[in-house]
C-alpha cells in the first residue's frame, strides 16, 4: 500500500523516507502534514510532508527518532510498506511575494523549513535561510537548503560548522539592519527554538510563523487533543494550523501538553527497545 | 434447520439476559451481557404474539419483519432468522447490542403497556450471533452490475448501510473512510465492554464479500473534494460523515493536560486500542480521579471505560438523575461497576498545577427550578455553594458538533445554522448528486437512525439514478396492506 521506495539515515538519529503515495503527491503543498502508521499496533503520528514528487508520486517525510513510533519507523525499510498514511492534512503556508522571507530552521526544522522555502522562492521572494545544529555533525540537507536560499547561514551551538551560537543571533542581527523589508519569518523546529525566535523578532514586529507539533490522533478536528492556546482562544492545531502567528502561542501550555504522555512513552520505548534487541 | 425446540409452559416476562458480575467485569473489557442460549432465544421468542398488525415494526427505523424472524426463532431456524433480518438491516448483531430499543421496536410491542414487550433486540442479536459463530452467514448472489459508481464518505452505520443497500442493486460502490478502520462511531466511540470490535469488523466484511470497496486514510475535503469525485464520474455521492467535532464549555482552565474530550478518550481506548498500552502503542491517561462531565450515553461510556483503567470515577451532571438522557440500562450498568453519581452539580473552572496538568475542578451545587425550553426543569445555581473537587482527569462528553472539515470544501452544500448538512426525507441535499443522512443532517441521533436515513437515501439514488420508482415501504411483506408507517423513523404518534 504506502511502500517505501527508500531510506537512509540522514544524520545520526534522523531519517529520511521516500514514500509512494501518489494521490498525496498530486496535492501536497508546502506548510502541510501527513498522519502516518508504522504497523498495525501503531500509533498515529504527524509528520510534516517534507518534500514530495509529483510526477514519481512520491512524498518525502524526514523525522527524528524520539520514542517508540519514530525508532519503529528508522527500522523500517526500503521495500516495507506503512500500515497507514493520511494526508494532506492541515493548512498549506501563505505562499505569496512578501519581499524578502526569512527561514529559521531548528535541527530536524530543516525538513519542514524546506518546502517552504522552496515555495516562496518559486513566487518570488529573496530567502534569508538561518539553520541552525547542535553542531556540526547534524546538518543535514545543507545544498538543497542553499539552492533555494538568497543568503544562508549555518549556525552550530558548539561552533563545529558555520557560526558558533544560537539561530536567535543572527535573525536579530538581520532584523536589525533591514527589519522593515522582511515580509515575513518562518521559524520551525524544536519548541524553545521556535518560542525564542518569536521572542527575538516581537519587538520588531515582524510576523513570525511557527509550526506547533502539538500531540495528534485523528488530524481532522475530531478529537480536540491537539487544542493549543493562541492568543486567548483555543485552536486546534490539526485543522487551525499547524502553523500560527508565533507571537501569539501560549509556549508553556504547549510544552506541558506535550509531556502529558511522558511515563507511558517512556514506558512503551523501553519495551520496545528490549523487544528489538 | 432444526435445534431441537424445547416445550415448556409459556413464560410471561421478559427473559431476563446473563451479564458478567459487575464486580469481574469492571476490570476487563469483556462484553458485559453474555448473550441468550438457543434455549433461552426460543422461550424467549414463543412469546411473541405474531401480531397480525406487527407495531413493533413500525417502532424500527428500518423496519425490520420482526414477527417473522422471531418466528423462525421460536422453530430453532436460528439462521434462518438471521436472513430475515439482514433483508432490511445489514448490522443484526451491532443494532441488538446498541439500539435504544425500549424507546423504538420494543416501546411498540403490544405487551409494553404490561411491561413485558418482547425482548426484539436480544433475539436480533442472538440470530445475528449464531449464524456467525457457527459459519452460517450466505453471501447472497451478486446482481447484474448496472454500471454505475456510487461513492459513500464515510463507514458509520449510515454508509455502511447505503453501501449494502445499492451494492445488491447492482452499482459498483466505493466508500472512503477516514481512519484506518471502518464503522465510525461503532469502531472509536462504542466501547468494547459494549460492542466488541471483531463483530462490528465481521459485519463490515459481510459488505466487502458483497463487493462493497473500501479505500481507507481517505480523508474526503482533504484527500480527495466531493467536487473531484464527482468530476471522476461517481454518478451520486452520500455523505455520512457523522457530527465528529468535540464540544467544550469554554471553562477556564480547559486545555490543561488531562482534559480530554469524549472522543479523544474513546478513540484512543476503542480505536487505538490503548486500553491494551503497551502492547499497542497509543497511550492513554488512566488518571487515579477521574470526572466526566455529562449525563448521556457518552458519558456513561467514557465513565464505565475509566473505571476499568482502573480510576475512581465521577459523573458530573447539572441536572437529577431523572433528566439524564443516557439509557437507564446505561446508567444502571455504571452504577453497578463503581461509578459515582454528582449530580445537580455544575462545573465552573478547572484548576491545575504548575506543569498544566489537572489538579482539581470547581464546581457549584445546582436546585431545579422553573421548566426550560425543553420542557425539563432547569438548574440554577446555588449561590454560596462554590466547592473544589480534586481530579487529575476530566473528560468532556456534552456533545458534539458538526465537522466543518468536509462541508466546507463543498461549495453547493447548503447547511443550517448549527452547521448540519439541509436534506429532504430522502436525504437528497441542495448539490446534484449529493445526499447525506445519519448524524451530519440530524446531529448525533442513533446507530438505527444513521441506517434509516442510508436505506432511504439508497432508494432515492436508485430512483435518481436508474429511473426505478421508490417503494414508499421498504419491507412491504412486514406490513399489512392497510398499515403505514411514518418514514422515515417509523414513529406512530
Ligand atoms: C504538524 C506536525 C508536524 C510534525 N513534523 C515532524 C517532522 O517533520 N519531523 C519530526 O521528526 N517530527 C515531526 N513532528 C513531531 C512528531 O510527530 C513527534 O516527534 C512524534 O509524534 C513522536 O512520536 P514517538 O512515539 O516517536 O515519541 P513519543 O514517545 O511520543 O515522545 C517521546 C518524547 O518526546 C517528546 N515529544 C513528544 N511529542 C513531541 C513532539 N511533537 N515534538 C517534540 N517532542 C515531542 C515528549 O516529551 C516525549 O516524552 C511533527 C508534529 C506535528 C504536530
Ligand atoms: C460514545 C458513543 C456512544 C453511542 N452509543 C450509542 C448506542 O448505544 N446506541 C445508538 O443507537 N447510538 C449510539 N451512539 C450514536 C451513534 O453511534 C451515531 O448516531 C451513529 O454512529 C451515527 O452514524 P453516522 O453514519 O452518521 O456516522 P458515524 O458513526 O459518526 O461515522 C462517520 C464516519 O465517517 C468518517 N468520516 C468523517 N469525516 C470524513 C471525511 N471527511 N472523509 C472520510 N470519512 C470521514 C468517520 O471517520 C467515521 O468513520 C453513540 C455515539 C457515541 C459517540
Ligand atoms: S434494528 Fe433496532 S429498532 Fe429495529 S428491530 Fe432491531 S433492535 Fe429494534
Ligand atoms: S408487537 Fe410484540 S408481540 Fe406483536 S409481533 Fe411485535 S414483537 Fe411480537
Ligand atoms: S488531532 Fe484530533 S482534533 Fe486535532
Amino acid at each position: 500500500m504506502y511502500e517505501i521506495i527508500s531510506m537512509k539515515e540522514l544524520v545520526p538519529s534522523i531519517f529520511e523516507a521516500i514514500v509512494k503515495a501518489p494521490e498525496m503527491a498530486k496535492k501536497a503543498k508546502a506548510g502541510e502534514f501527513l498522519i502516518v502508521m508504522a504497523d498495525e499496533k501503531g500509533e498515529r503520528i504527524p509528520l510534516t510532508i517534507a518534500d514530495y514528487d509529483r510526477e514519481a508520486g512520491t512524498i518525502t517525510i524526514v523525522f527524528m527518532t524520539i520514542g517508540t513510533s519514530t525508532y519503529k519507523l528508522a527500522k523500517m525499510k526500503a521495500g516495507d510498506s506503512y500500515y497507514a498514511l493520511v494526508g494532506p492534512l492541515g493548512h498549506a503556508s501563505e505562499v505569496k511575494d512578501y519581499g524578502t522571507v526569512i527561514c529559521v530552521a531548528g535541527g530536524v526544522g530543516t525538513a519542514p523549513i524546506y518546502p517552504i522555502a522552496r515555495a516562496m522562492k518559486e513566487a518570488g521572494n529573496k530567502i534569508i535561510t538561518i539553520q541552525g545544529a547542535r553542531t556540526k555533525d547534524l546538518i543535514f540537507w545543507e545544498e538543497m537548503m542553499a539552492s533555494v536560499s538568497d543568503e544562508h547561514i549555518i549556525m552550530t551551538d558548539d561552533g563545529t560548522y558555520g557560526r558558533k551560537g544560537l539561530v536567535t543571533e543572527p535573525l536579530k542581527e538581520i532584523l536589525e539592519r533591514d527589519g522593515d523589508g522582511i515580509g515575513i519569518i518562518y521559524a520551525i523546529g524544536p519548541i524553545p527554538m521556535m518560542k525564542f525566535s518569536a521572542l527575538t523578532s516581537k519587538p520588531f514586529g515582524n510576523l513570525t510563523m511557527v509550526s506547533l507539533n502539538s500531540i495528534m490522533v485523528d488530524g481532522t478536528g475530531m478529537c480536540g487533543g491537539c487544542r493549543c492556546n493562541v492568543g486567548e482562544e483555543t485552536k486546534f492545531t490539526c485543522v487551525d494550523g499547524p502553523e500560527f502567528d508565533g507571537h501569539k502561542v501560549d509556549w508553556g501550555l504547549l510544552m506541558d501538553r506535550q509531556r502529558i504522555y511522558l511515563d507511558q512513552e517512556k514506558e512503551a520505548l523501553d519495551k520496545y527497545m528490549k523487544e528489538v534487541e | 434447520m432444526g435445534e431441537e425446540v424445547v416445550k415448556k409452559p409459556k413464560r410471561k416476562e421478559r427473559m431476563p439476559m446473563p451479564e458478567q458480575d459487575p464486580k469481574v467485569r469492571a476490570t476487563n473489557f469483556e462484553e458485559v451481557p453474555l448473550g441468550y442460549t438457543p434455549e433461552m432465544a426460543i422461550e424467549e421468542a414463543i412469546r411473541c404474539a405474531q401480531c397480525k398488525v406487527p407495531a413493533c415494526v413500525c417502532g424500527c427505523p428500518v423496519n425490520i419483519n420482526i414477527p417473522a424472524f422471531i418466528l423462525e426463532i421460536a422453530e430453532g431456524n436460528f439462521a434462518a432468522a438471521a436472513r430475515k433480518i439482514k433483508e432490511t438491516n445489514a448490522l443484526p448483531a451491532v443494532c441488538g447490542r446498541v439500539c435504544p430499543q425500549e424507546s423504538q421496536c420494543e416501546e411498540q410491542c403490544v405487551y409494553n403497556r404490561m411491561g413485558r414487550a418482547i425482548c426484539i433486540g436480544r433475539l436480533e442479536r442472538f440470530a445475528a450471533d449464531y449464524e456467525r459463530e457457527n459459519d452460517l452467514v450466505e453471501i447472497p448472489e451478486k446482481p447484474a452490475q448496472n454500471g454505475k459508481r456510487i461513492a459513500v464518505v464515510g463507514s458509520g452505520p449510515s454508509g455502511l448501510t447505503v453501501a449494502g443497500d445499492l451494492i445488491l442493486l447492482g452499482y459498483e460502490v466505493t466508500i472512503f473512510e477516514a481512519f484506518h478502520k471502518p464503522g465510525g462511531v461503532l469502531m472509536y466511540g462504542i466501547p468494547e465492554f459494549r460492542l466488541p470490535k471483531d463483530i462490528v469488523e465481521a459485519e463490515v466484511n459481510y459488505l466487502v464479500q458483497l463487493g462493497v470497496k473500501i479505500d481507507y486514510n481517505t480523508i474526503v475535503g482533504k484527500s480527495i473534494k466531493v467536487d473531484e469525485l464527482i468530476e471522476q464520474g461517481y454518478d451520486a455521492v452520500f455523505i455520512g460523515v457523522g457530527a465528529g467535532l468535540p464540544k467544550f464549555l469554554g471553562l477556564p482552565g480547559e486545555n490543561l493536560g488531562g482534559v480530554l474530550s469524549a472522543n479523544e478518550y474513546l478513540t484512543r481506548s476503542n480505536l487505538m486500542k490503548a486500553y491494551r498500552f503497551p502492547e499497542y502503542d497509543t497511550p492513554i491517561i488512566t488518571g487515579n480521579r477521574v470526572c466526566v462531565i455529562g449525563g448521556g450515553n457518552v458519558a456513561m461510556d467514557s465513565a464505565r471505560t475509566a473505571v476499568r483503567l482502573g480510576a475512581d470515577t465521577y459523573i458530573v451532571y447539572r441536572r437529577a438523575r431523572e433528566q439524564m438522557p443516557a439509557r437507564s440500562e446505561e446508567i444502571h450498568h455504571a452504577e453497578e461497576e463503581g461509578v459515582k453519581m454528582m449530580l445537580l452539580t455544575n462545573p465552573e473552572e478547572i484548576l491545575g498545577d504548575e506543569n498544566n496538568m489537572v489538579r482539581a475542578m470547581k464546581c457549584i451545587k445546582m436546585e431545579l427550578g422553573e421548566p426550560d425550553e425543553s420542557g425539563r426543569s432547569r438548574p440554577v445555581p446555588i449561590a454560596g455553594s462554590e466547592h473544589e473537587i480534586e481530579f487529575d482527569v476530566v473528560i468532556n462528553a456534552i456533545g458534539a458538533n458538526a465537522n466543518p472539515l468536509l462541508t466546507k470544501s463543498t461549495p453547493g452544500l447548503e447547511l443550517n445554522k448549527w452547521g448540519y448538512v439541509v436534506a429532504d426525507e430522502y436525504g437528497k441535499t441542495t448539490k446534484d448528486k449529493v445526499w447525506a443522512g445519519g448524524d451530519i443532517v440530524t446531529g448525533m441521533a442513533t446507530v438505527i437512525e444513521a441506517m434509516g436515513a442510508g436505506r432511504m437515501a439508497a432508494m432515492d439514488i436508485h430512483e435518481k439514478v436508474m429511473g426505478v420508482p421508490k417503494n414508499k415501504d421498504p419491507s412491504p411483506e412486514a406490513l399489512p396492506d392497510d398499515m403505514e408507517c411514518a418514514l422515515p423513523s417509523g414513529k406512530q404518534p
